[in-house]
């Protein structure tokens, strides 16, 4: 199936989308998803001490819904998946709102799972969006981990 | 060719789009960064720490040293952070 890649600004249920990748891949014995919410920080970062009162996430238009599909199709050369969605939001974000949404469907969970950790792991060193983070000392924008790099670069080696 | 700016590019830059044309003597992405940075004083400011820049050169990700040639739109970005927190 044509995976199904969707970049926008509005909120989404997770619920309701696995629900409909579910129904749509009926002879999948297989639906991993995955969900990056963003944190109720309740006024402050549990790791950084941070206090940030709004999230919003910058993105390349065009190129975003390309690097998903490139990514998707990677997933598709490595697994054998019976479809992919991915669902990433742009735009201001309110604490517990959905940011990203993965899933996949397979006929034995071992590619669901491994394919799905592969998307959120690429997506989050290739995929064109940045956060910015406001608190009262302003506004700043989000440096890239390299602990995420690391994550991506251990997925070369593999297959 | 067409410019694009994201994120602390665009706000150090003030724009986020801008239609160039650089002499042919401008073959890569590095000479390009070179060229616009002389445009003006925010340019110098966001093209100053190359090691904190990434390009697309018609939205594939490439590296500093690919050849511009034929391209009809480059981005300069900061590392993506997307995903989760």
């Amino acid at each position: 199936m044509t995976p199904d890649i969707r970049v926008q600004r509005e909120d989404f249920d997770q619920g309701h989308e696995l629900s409909k990748f579910s129904a749509r891949n009926p002879l999948s014995g297989a639906i991993c998803s995955f969900t990056g919410q963003m944190r109720d920080f309740q006024g402050h970062d549990r790791a950084t001490g941070k206090i940030i009162t709004a999230m919003e996430l910058d993105h390349y238009p065009g190129m975003a819904e390309r690097q998903l599909q490139d990514l998707t199709r990677e997933a598709q050369q490595r697994w054998p998946l019976d479809d992919i969605c991915i669902v990433h939001r742009f735009g201001v974000l309110k604490p517990t709102e959905a940011i990203v949404f993965v899933a996949t469907a397979s006929a034995h969970r071992g590619d669901a799972f491994a394919a799905c950790e592969f998307l959120m792991d690429w997506l989050k060193t290739k995929a064109p969006f940045w956060k910015k983070e406001t608190g009262p000392g302003g506004t700043q924008w989000v440096e890239a981990k390299e602990s995420d790099e690391s994550r991506a670069e251990r997925w070369q080696s593999r297959s | 060719m067409n410019i694009l700016y994201f994120a602390w590019l665009r706000e150090r830059i003030g724009i986020g789009e801008e239609a160039v044309s650089p002499p042919d003597t401008i073959q890569t992405v590095t000479q390009l960064m070179d060229w616009l940075s002389q445009r003006s004083a925010g340019h110098a400011a966001a093209f100053a720490d190359r090691k904190l820049i990434r390009a697309a050169i018609d939205q594939i990700h490439s590296n500093h040293s690919l050849p511009i040639t034929g391209a009809k739109e480059i981005a300069f970005f900061p590392p993506v952070t997307g995903g989760l927190a």
